[in-house]
Parts: C-alpha cells; structure tokens; sequence
C-alpha cells in the first residue's frame, strides 16, 4: 500500500508535454459535456419553475419522501452487504460444497428488472398467493384480515425485494477484488494466525473498499432511481415524489427542481465517500493481482458457506425466474410465441449493444485522461456529470429531449440550405436519442469502474512508462487499456444488463413503432395482466444470462493462466 | 480507443437510420397512453378500412411533453390519452389544434368534448366500487359514505395520486368545496385496510382475499378479469357497486383524443379520429376492453351492462379537471399514501 500523491516522476513528465495535457482534458471535458447534457437541461428547466410550490412540498411532502428514502436506501445497503459481500468473500477465499455453481449463479438475480421482483413477489406473498392461502387452509383462518402475516407492499417488502435484485453489483465488485488483490495479504494474515473473521474484517473488507463503494453506490443509486416497484409497492420515495409532482401538478420545472436538490445531496454523499477514501488508499504494488489458492472448508462450516451464498441466489433469482417460467409456460407463451415479441427481442440487444459500445467509450475518454492531468476542478465536474443515474428516468429522458432538439434544429437549417428539404427529427426522434439517454444514464457506471479499475493500477507503470518515453496514447494503448480490460469487461456487461431493462426513458422516447422487451411487458402491466407479459420478462432474463456468465468468466480465465 | 469509439458511432448511426420514423403520406402517427394490445386491434382495421398506416408509440407519462419538446419538426399528429386530466394538459401546453368535424359534433355529447374542439372524447369508464359478495350486504353506496367510520380497516384503495383517483378526488372538491373533500378523505384513510399501493387489479384480489370488504377500482378491470381464467375467480368473489355523489351520478373518467398543433398528417388524423368515434371502433371499445362507449346506441358489453344503468355524474369534466392540482396537494396534505 501506499499513498495517492501522483508522483514527481509524473507530474514532470506530464508538464514536459503540454500538447497532451490540453488534448487530454479536451477529450475529458467533451466527455463530461455530453453526459452532463440533459442535467444542464434539467437546470434550465428548474430556473422555469414556480417556487410557490416548495412550501406545500416542505410541509407535506419531502419530510415522509427523505425519511422513506434514507430508511430504503439504508435497508437496501444492509441487504446487498449481507447478500453481495459475503458471498463474494466465501467463493473468492474459500472451498466449499457447490462452490463452482454458486459462483456463477449468485450474480444473476441482476437480469431480473426490480419492477418485475415487486411484482412476482406481491403475487407470491399477497393475502390472495398461495403462501397465505395455505396459512388459512392449515389455521382454519376465514380471511387475509384474521392474521396477521407481514405485508409485502411496504418499505420491509420493497427493501428486501430490491436488495435482492441489486445485490449482484455488490457482490461482482468484491469478488474481483477479494480474488486478486487481497488474495495475498489474506494467505499472509491466515498463516500467521488470524482466524477467518479477523482475515475479513482487518484485511480483506479494507481492502475491496473502493470496489464495494463503487458496487454499493451503483446498487444504491438502482434503489433511488426505481419508480415502477416503489410505487406498486406503495413506498413514498423522494423520486416517486419528483414524479407526482410533474405528473399531478403539471410541473417540470418543480419536478426538475427536486431532482437537482436530490442530486445536491447523492453528490455530497459520493463526495465524503472519496474523502474518506482518500485518506486510505490502497492503490496496488506492482506485483500485486496474485490469485492464492482456495483454503478449504469441511463440515459444518463448508454446509453454512454454501447456505449463505444460496439464499440470495434462491430469492433473488431462482423463485422470480421460475415464477416467470411457470406462468410462461401456464399460458401456453412458450408455444405461442409472437413475432413481435421476437422483433423486440432483436431491438432489445441492438439497442443495448449501441448504448453499451458508446457509453464505454464515454467512460473510458471521461475517465482516463483525468488521471494523466488531474485537475481537482475537472475531476469534481466529471463527478457531477456522471450523476445522470441519480436523476428519475423519466425526468432525465425529458432533459435530454431539448438539446437533441435543438441539434434537430441546426441539423434541418443546414439542410434546407443546402437541399431545400428539411430532415425531421433526426436526433430526437430516432434511436440515437434513445442511445444517448441510455448513456447519460449508466456513464456512470462505466466512469465509476475506469476509475475504480485505475486509483488499483500502480502509478509505477505510468511513471516508468513516461520515463522510456512514451506519450499519452502510447501509455493507454499499452498499459492502460491492457490492464483495465477485466474491470471494463464487467462495466461492459453491467451495463448491458442494464439497458435490457430500462423501462421509463425506453417508454417516452424511442422512436414510433419501436418495442423493447421492458416496453411490452408493460402494456400487460398497464392492463392488469403483468402474467401475460412472462415470457417478454423471461427472454429479459435469458438475454442477461450469457453476458453474466461471460462477466464471470473474464478473471476466470486469467486465473487458469497463472 | 478511437477505432472502439468509431465503431461505436456507426452502430448507433445504423440503428438510428434503420429505424427512424417515416414521414411519407398515407400515414398518421399516434402518440399513445393506451395499452398496444387494446388499441392495435383499432388501427389495425383502421389500416384495413382506409389503406392509412399507423404508427405508434405509448407510454405511460410524458408525452405532452414530449410533443411541446419536439415543437414545429414533431412528427406527432394524435395524442391518445386515458384520462381528461390529459386532455386538458395538453390543450394548456399549447400542442392542440381544434378539430371541426360535423361528424364528431353530431356523435359525442357536449359534456364530453372541450368546447373549442381541442379534445374529444372516445370512450368512458366509471370509478366504482368492488365489493365482498359474501361480506357486504348493501348493493349501493354513495362517495361520501366511504368515509363512514362503519367501514374502518376494510377499504383497499391504490396510491391517491395515481391519476384515477386523483380526478376522483377532484370530483369531490368540485361537488363539495375543498374543506368539506379534506374531512372525507381524512375518513376513507382512516377506513383503509393497508397503505395505499398496487393496481386496481390488486385491489379486488385483496377484496377476494378477505383483506378487505370495499375496493375501489374501474369498471374495465372487472370485465378484463372475468375474461382471465386465473383472475376469474377475482372477479367472482365481488360484486361491482357503481356509487354516486349524493344528488349527482357515478364517477367516470374518459379516453379521448387530442389533433397536434403542427401535425403533418392532418386529413389522415382527422380520418382516424372520426374513425374511432364510428360504430366499429366503438363496438371494439365496448367488447375489446370492456369501456362504455360514447357514441349513442352501441351495446355496452353484457359484463359492464350487469352492474346495472350507468347515470354518470353530470357535472362538466373541464370543470373537475380544474381541481386536480387541489386535489393531488389534499393528497399530500392529509398524508393519505403516507
């Protein structure tokens, strides 16, 4: 371990070469512009609205909103820990029983769209689901109001369904981390003594902190941003408000008001994160990425290793999956299946495969050049412009939609210019506007991983690097790059995972006549009938199959080369 | 680096190219907050009828929005909506034209179009009441009794600002001043089972599960379950109540249409508008998805028809879609979802 101060070495190259300073923090800037474009929108927006609402919204409002979103976000924290971190911990470390299986399945549960969990669940544990209509057959119960049995569309019910379903983010960033990185302080600690907890708790858990912060924030800011599943399950959340308020009240520019002040204050959390971050790094030593052999466990502690880490494989995955598949195949939707839900399918990975390229490439320009030239300014810009996640999809789909117009507008002049013929929409009403909706709202995800993936990449390469003489693009093209393709595999595939679920900006807007997975599975919802829209959930859940297992074979296969 | 971001412009430039709207003639486009699968079966023999494609895109919120966003270039020519709280955002966002149709005026009554002609409506539902059968013995009730204390933990009832009962809500402010709609509200909250959540949906299956006596809910949803094997049994363990305001009717909200300001399909989108106010796209309104529909002398689906006649609350729709704001604020104010 040692300290994050950039080196000397560095900084001296880096002022040798002022052409690439400017070039990288153009390149980083442009970057942060173009995923910070529908926030910026968002604060013209803001300036538009009245304030006349605030006091209503002060007294009746916000107080329940930020008292249900902190008890949320906090349950939904404790949930993924104990779901993500252990686990992780157990199959990176540790021998046991199903091991091999369990690592593969536990990341799984993150094909499953939360709204589709809250939905599942409220079927299987309502006063109508079998579990409650068998306590009445064996107690002789007359009705649901004779008992009591905890209710599922509550804030217990929506912090266990939605942990359940974000774990994965958790439990993806500790595993790398456990399985490389502390691999060797553990070995080290274990054969001087330490018993299994103090190996976790003094070595291994300080050591995937930044990891876990990065899988955390993303679990979190999934927990922030779901409208669909907090509102079926009747949970007054900050971003449910945002939403009301636009809707009911006719009011954007309130609604955008909200959504910055909430993004005033996830950005202020993220903020004392790294600060306390910094005063601890644990950027790698250039020998580090040793991966230690697996320490067994037998008996009793090998049945309770593999217990722990098939309960959230059960809940989070195996019960919503095969409820799914049930009534797929209850519905004859299996033998039927539509053509149109086939053309869905195809829009679906097109569409996240576009977004998934461009938002890498977003990242990685965002991220990188910040690193060589860090600028305390640009790097707290970035923070902010990697902040769309916060905002309610919806909200920021809406953002997005006037600079893109307003590029259709420069776009159709030059074309009645030049041909006399207008052009339409061709931004804003294409998929492209999608795309980039799709990239202001997960750039954070691929940022966050870059930078993860860096502050653990030893500046010794750099500055050696720099030293023989290479130049920027040379050290990205061989060192950098190299290096981080694991960790932007998992962003790659995270992010994936995440636009074959989008719902609430693929709703508003893709272009006419497009239909996405999520899109169908809503207009069953809409009628009442979210069972008839299994299977599109289903081939959701099949289509994030293959890039999971994918996700989970990238450090694997390193591993088998050591 | 460069080459993966190149890449990555190409596919996004193939995709948007390969799917981007057409805006040829023989078309119309139809934004929509209707379900594809109540409202494709319409365009589809629309298109049938008339050789006109339609194409579509629906969500859920937003689109108003959406189209006032896109301004003069909005390829948008129908806005579709479920609800008269829309219709008349809409007409306020300034992304309406009127509509001057004979045909139309001569099918849909006053009460339901916007008097300058900015909205029509094509379709009703009423907000009802879904009782036990074996638990509830009276077969009717008016609003303002759902606040009766005899009722206590025995209402269902989905979020108080989801729209429906938004403009139930603003019903009642319209018929009974703000004060007088805070004091029942505060009572139908003091008589609800559990927290507001889940879909009308639900709510009958909380009543058929004995959670609860009293749902509220629309009309369709029950016609929708008696025609879904699993949900059937739902839908036979209550009976539908229609209520109504003391000295007034029952509560019904509509489906209507708006003609976007600069729509570039305009006789198309007058067609398909008239079209939907004709006799076949009513009957598939009433049979498709259990609605009453509103042109006179089609036959209401036998299902709906068995709640009983429909006298729906006279009072002018404008006029309670003006209090929708008061209403979403008593929402808050009497913690109602809390």
């Amino acid at each position: 371990m040692r300290s994050d101060t950039g080196g000397p070495a560095l900084r001296g190259a880096v002022g040798r070469l002022p052409a690439d300073r400017i070039a990288s923090l153009t390149i980083a800037l442009a970057a942060a512009a173009l995923i910070a474009l529908p926030l910026a929108s968002l604060m013209r927006l803001a300036v538009t609205g009245d304030a006349e609402l605030w006091p209503h919204l002060a007294a009746y409002v916000l107080p329940h909103a930020i008292v249900q979103t902190a008890l949320l976000l906090i349950g939904v924290a404790a949930v993924t820990a104990l779901t993500g971190i252990a686990p992780a911990f157990l199959v990176a470390g540790f021998e046991f029983p199903g091991r091999k299986v369990l690592e593969w399945l536990l990341p799984l549960p993150l094909a499953i769209p939360t709204y589709i969990a809250a939905y599942v669940y409220a079927d299987i544990l309502d006063a109508a689901g079998p579990v409650q209509s068998a306590l009445r057959a064996v107690f002789g119960f007359r009705t649901g109001a004779d008992y009591w049995f905890p209710p599922v569309r509550s804030l217990g019910g929506a912090i266990l369904i939605i942990g359940l379903v974000v774990y994965p983010y958790v439990y993806l960033t500790a595993r790398a981390l456990f399985k490389t990185q502390s691999a060797s302080f553990a070995e080290a600690a274990h054969t001087m003594g330490a018993t299994l907890w103090q190996t976790f708790r003094y070595i291994s858990l300080p050591l995937a902190r930044p990891a876990i912060a990065v899988g955390l924030a993303l679990a979190l800011l999934e927990a922030l941003n779901d409208i669909g599943a907090a509102e079926y399950l009747g949970v007054q959340t900050l971003t449910l408000s945002i939403f009301t308020t636009w809707l009911n009240r006719g009011s954007l520019g309130g609604a955008a008001q909200i959504a910055l002040a909430l993004l005033a204050v996830v950005t202020l959390l993220i903020a004392l994160e790294r600060t306390a971050r910094r005063r601890q790094s644990i950027e790698g030593d250039a020998q580090d990425g040793t991966v230690t052999r697996r320490l067994p466990l037998t008996g009793r502690a090998g049945v309770l290793a593999a217990i722990a880490c098939a309960i959230p494989v059960a809940f989070g995955f195996v019960i919503p999956g095969g409820y799914l598949l049930r009534e797929a195949i209850r519905r004859g939707l299996i033998a039927g299946i539509e053509p149109s839900l086939l053309t869905a399918l195809a829009t679906t990975v097109a569409l996240a495969a576009a977004a998934t390229a461009v938002v890498l490439a977003v990242g990685i320009a965002a991220a990188i050049p910040l690193r060589l030239v860090p600028v305390k300014a640009a790097l707290s810009l970035l923070a902010v412009a990697s902040m769309g996640y916060a905002v309610p999809g919806t909200v920021l789909a809406l953002g997005l939609l006037s600079p893109l117009v307003a590029g259709d507008e420069i776009l159709n002049g030059l074309s009645r210019w030049l041909t006399g013929v207008p052009l339409g929409l061709v931004l804003a009403g294409s998929s492209a506007a999608l795309i980039l909706a799709y990239t202001a709202r997960f750039a954070s995800i691929s940022i966050g991983v870059v930078q993860a993936g860096l502050a653990q990449m030893p500046r010794e390469f750099d500055e050696s690097a720099r030293l023989d003489g290479a130049g920027i693009g040379a050290l990205l093209r061989h060192i950098h790059l190299p290096l981080l393709t694991p960790a932007l595999t998992g962003a790659a595939l995270l992010v994936f995972v995440d636009c074959l679920k989008e719902l609430p900006m693929t709703l508003l807007m893709r272009p006419l006549n497009v239909e996405t997975l999520a899109t169908s599975i809503y207009q069953f919802a809409t009628r009442g009938s979210f069972e008839d829209g299994a299977l599109a959930a289903l081939l959701i859940v099949l289509a994030g199959i293959p890039p999971v297992i994918l996700l989970m074979r990238a450090p694997d296969a390193r591993e088998a080369r050591r | 680096m460069l080459k993966r971001i190149h890449a990555a412009s190409l596919a996004a430039a193939f995709v948007a190219g390969a799917i981007s709207p057409a805006l040829a003639q023989g078309e119309v486009n139809v934004y929509s907050y209707r379900e594809t699968k109540l409202i494709q079966p319409l365009f589809d023999a629309f298109t049938k009828d008339t050789g006109i494609k339609v194409n579509v895109i629906s969500a859920s919120s937003g689109l108003e929005q959406r189209i006032k966003t896109e301004g003069e270039n909005s390829p948008a020519d129908v806005l579709l909506t479920v609800d008269i709280g829309r219709l008349e955002e809409a007409v306020k966002a300034g992304i309406s034209q009127a509509i001057v149709s004979a045909e139309l005026d001569k099918v849909v009554p006053p009460q339901f179009r916007d008097p300058e002609g900015h909205w029509y409506a094509i379709s009703m539902r009423a907000r009802v009441v879904y009782a036990s059968k074996e638990r509830v013995q009276q077969n009717s009730l008016t609003y303002e009794e759902l606040a009766d204390p005899k009722w206590k933990g025995k209402i269902c009832i989905r979020s108080g600002q989801h729209m429906y009962n938004n403009v139930l809500i603003a019903a009642y402010i319209a018929h009974h001043g703000e004060a007088k709609a805070e004091e029942w509200l505060k009572g139908v909250k003091a008589n609800l089972a559990q927290k507001p959540s889940g879909g009308d949906r639900e709510t009958a299956r909380d009543v058929a599960a004995g959670k609860c006596d009293l749902g509220i809910g629309n009309t369709y949803y029950y016609g929708l379950m008696q025609a879904n094997p699993q949900q059937k049994p739902w839908a036979d363990a209550t009976k539908v109540i229609l209520p109504t305001f003391a000295g007034g009717g029952t509560h019904v909200n509509v489906s209507g249409v708006v003609l976007a300001k600069h729509a570039p399909h305009k006789a198309e989108a007058l067609k398909l508008i008239e079209w939907l106010a004709g006799e076949k796209a009513q009957h598939m309104y009433a049979d498709v998805n259990y609605e009453y529909p509103l042109r006179p002398g089609i036959a209401i689906n036998p299902a709906i028809a068995a709640f009983g006649t429909l006298k729906a609350d006279p009072l002018p729709l404008s006029k309670i879609a003006n209090e929708r704001k008061a209403a979403a604020a008593l929402v808050d104010k009497v913690g109602f979802d809390n």
